[in-house]
């Protein structure tokens, strides 16, 4: 299962990244690599630092060391806002969704047509035409269709499962980071999750944390897998199931709970 | 919207044998104050303590207007709104970043500090005994003196300030605010600099505090220190809460004439109306939070964990007419 595609120029790029909480490192040197309309998966056992490593990559925390570069260009130093616009969308872990408003409103709000218009207090945000067929675009991709005008607190969780990453689609990503996507998910909404993911796959640059294995191993191109806040094995799924190193990184933590993993 | 408006339409032909027409005045007066006040606390979720400030500074700013520099009517009240909205844009400068209590304490703060500058200042302002002397003048010949014709030129202003007001919180403006309040992460994630949000708003609700306090001094012929003090600066927070702001475009509205009128009622009973008063509003935040409309809003809605498909249903919606999903589909 090696990946026929040569490797594109990296969409997204991390160099020597690092991250301390007070004397615990989080991320210690982490060089990773998001290549261009692939689908890349991190993993890692709990409290590799996985979660900080995207909030690193989106801004909402500031690196200690290290360079960020979207298509070459650098943005260690931007505000999430910025990188938003930049097209550094992502998705969250925790459900983040603005709850009291509908489905539509939710992903309307994150359309860059819209926000171009944010300052504006007169217009009636209805009339925002090209803002509501796009965000009405994106609620049938996500299979909301129907359910446009519901509140998103009222919807099932798997449904704002799937609202989490329309948010994020929303914003014409040029890469998508989805922090684990399928986070609390039956078997069925799960399977309804992978096809969409699957089906986004083919046309925009994602970057996924996931713990689960058949997810990653099926869907993605490309796998790092973080342990320990370093970069412990890279390359496609095939060779990541077999890595010793990975192997020994997910049955020790299985075998004998490691006292220093500390929050992701 | 239109009911209201006819509402305060035809108060004047009622007020008199209810109570008086002043009172229908001072209600419109404080709803403009409210309703620009929950752009902040309803709809972007900024609990700010300190507003009675950018009231009293509309007063001030009204009379020193009219009495030292052009005179008349129009350009004093504009001064007073746009005066108070530039206040609001320089305090909102230090404060769109801070969150939570911080936010709070810094908005008292302020305020507190506005409070004391009346009193430095009391060759301009009057200081403890007010700036007095304030005109109300006349309009297309009817004089404002009268309580009747005054009435239907704050009734003016309080239409063109709800529509603008509905306007706002139905603008894109009102939904990125919206969304800041339930998310502000989210809000930062899908590319919006919230601190600049919450500036913008922080500065449009003190130009409304600001127009409804020029509209007050105007009523009362003065401007006084009163509704700047820190307590007062509460009852805006009360009004909002008591009607219902977290709920509806119009909890405010409601808000104030629970408040003022129920001052007036009391206040004629008995002499320790100021203890029934705080009772009654303890009673409100403790067993209501979400205020009257709030609770209105929820009794109609059936309960249940579905109720919006219901309530869909009931006003025709088409999202009705999807079934829900299967139970299966629930997240395990």
């Amino acid at each position: 299962m090696t990946d026929p595609r040569p490797a594109p120029a990296p969409a997204l790029e991390a160099r020597g990244l690092r991250k301390a909480f007070g004397g615990h490192v989080v991320l210690d040197g982490v060089d990773l690599a998001f290549g261009t309309g692939r689908l890349s998966a991190l993993i890692g056992p709990n409290g590799a630092g996985k979660t900080t490593c995207f909030n690193l990559l989106t801004g909402f925390l500031a690196a200690d060391g290290g360079e960020i570069r979207l298509k070459g260009e650098d943005v260690t130093r931007l505000p999430p806002y910025r990188r938003a616009r930049l097209g550094i969308c992502r998705s969250f872990q925790i459900l983040n969704l603005f709850d009291d408003d509908t489905v539509l409103e939710n992903v309307r709000v994150a359309v860059p047509a819209m926000r171009a218009r944010g300052f504006d207090c007169w217009t009636p945000a209805g009339v925002l035409s090209e803002a509501r067929d796009r965000a009405a675009r994106i609620v049938r991709l996500i299979g909301l269709a129907g359910r446009e005008r519901v509140a998103a607190r009222y919807l099932s969780y798997g449904q704002r499962r799937l609202l989490e990453i329309g948010v994020a689609l929303a914003g014409e990503p040029e890469v998508l980071l989805l922090d684990e996507p399928t986070s609390g998910l039956g078997v069925r909404p799960m399977e309804t999750l992978r096809e969409l993911v699957q089906q986004l796959s083919r046309r925009l640059t994602i970057v996924v944390i996931e713990h689960d294995m058949d997810f990653v191993l099926t869907l993605s191109d490309h796998v790092a897998v973080l342990h320990r806040g370093r970069v412990i094995a890279e390359g496609p799924p095939a060779a990541i199931r077999d890595h010793p190193e990975v192997r020994e990184a997910y049955l020790g933590r299985l075998g004998m709970p490691n006292p220093r993993e500390g929050r992701a | 919207m239109l009911g209201l408006f006819a509402l305060f339409l035809l108060l004047p032909a009622l007020l008199p044998r209810l109570g008086y027409t002043y009172l229908g005045t001072e209600v419109m007066i404080w709803a403009i104050f409210a309703l620009g006040y929950n752009l902040l606390l309803g709809y972007t979720g900024l609990p700010a303590f300190g507003h009675g400030a950018f009231f009293g500074i509309g007063g001030y700013l009204l009379g020193m207007t009219q009495k030292w520099v052009t005179g008349g009517l129009a350009l004093p009240l504009a001064a007073a709104a746009v005066g108070t909205l530039l206040c609001g844009a320089a305090v909102g400068l230090f404060v769109a970043r801070r969150r939570g209590i911080y936010f709070s304490l810094l908005t008292i703060a302020f305020g507190v500090m506005f409070w004391f500058m009346v009193f430095v200042f009391d060759a301009w302002t009057g200081g403890e005994d007010g700036l007095t002397g304030i005109n109300r003048l006349a309009l297309l010949g009817y004089p404002l003196r009268d309580n009747v014709p005054f009435y239907y030129f704050v009734y003016a202003w309080f239409v063109g300030a709800t529509v603008a007001l509905w306007r706002i919180v139905n603008s894109p403006f009102g939904q990125v605010i919206r969304a800041i309040r339930q998310s502000e992460s989210r809000a930062r994630a899908v590319g919006y600099d919230t601190a600049r949000y919450k500036w913008a708003v922080f500065a449009l609700s003190g130009g409304f505090a600001g127009l409804a306090g020029g509209l007050y001094a105007l009523a009362r012929f003065g401007a006084f220190p009163e509704p700047m003090s820190l307590a007062q600066s509460g009852n805006v927070v009360l009004m909002c809460l008591i009607g219902g702001g977290f709920a509806s475009f119009y909890g405010p509205v409601l808000g104030v004439v629970v408040f003022l009128v129920l001052r007036d009622v009391l206040s004629t009973l008995t002499d320790h109306w100021l203890l029934a008063y705080g009772l009654l509003f303890m009673g409100v935040i403790l067993f209501m939070p979400e205020g009257i409309l709030g609770v209105l809003r929820r009794l109609r809605q059936p309960a249940g964990f579905h109720d919006t498909a219901a309530a869909h249903a009931a006003r025709g919606d088409e999202a009705a007419t999807v079934p829900a999903p299967p139970g299966g589909e629930r997240g395990a």
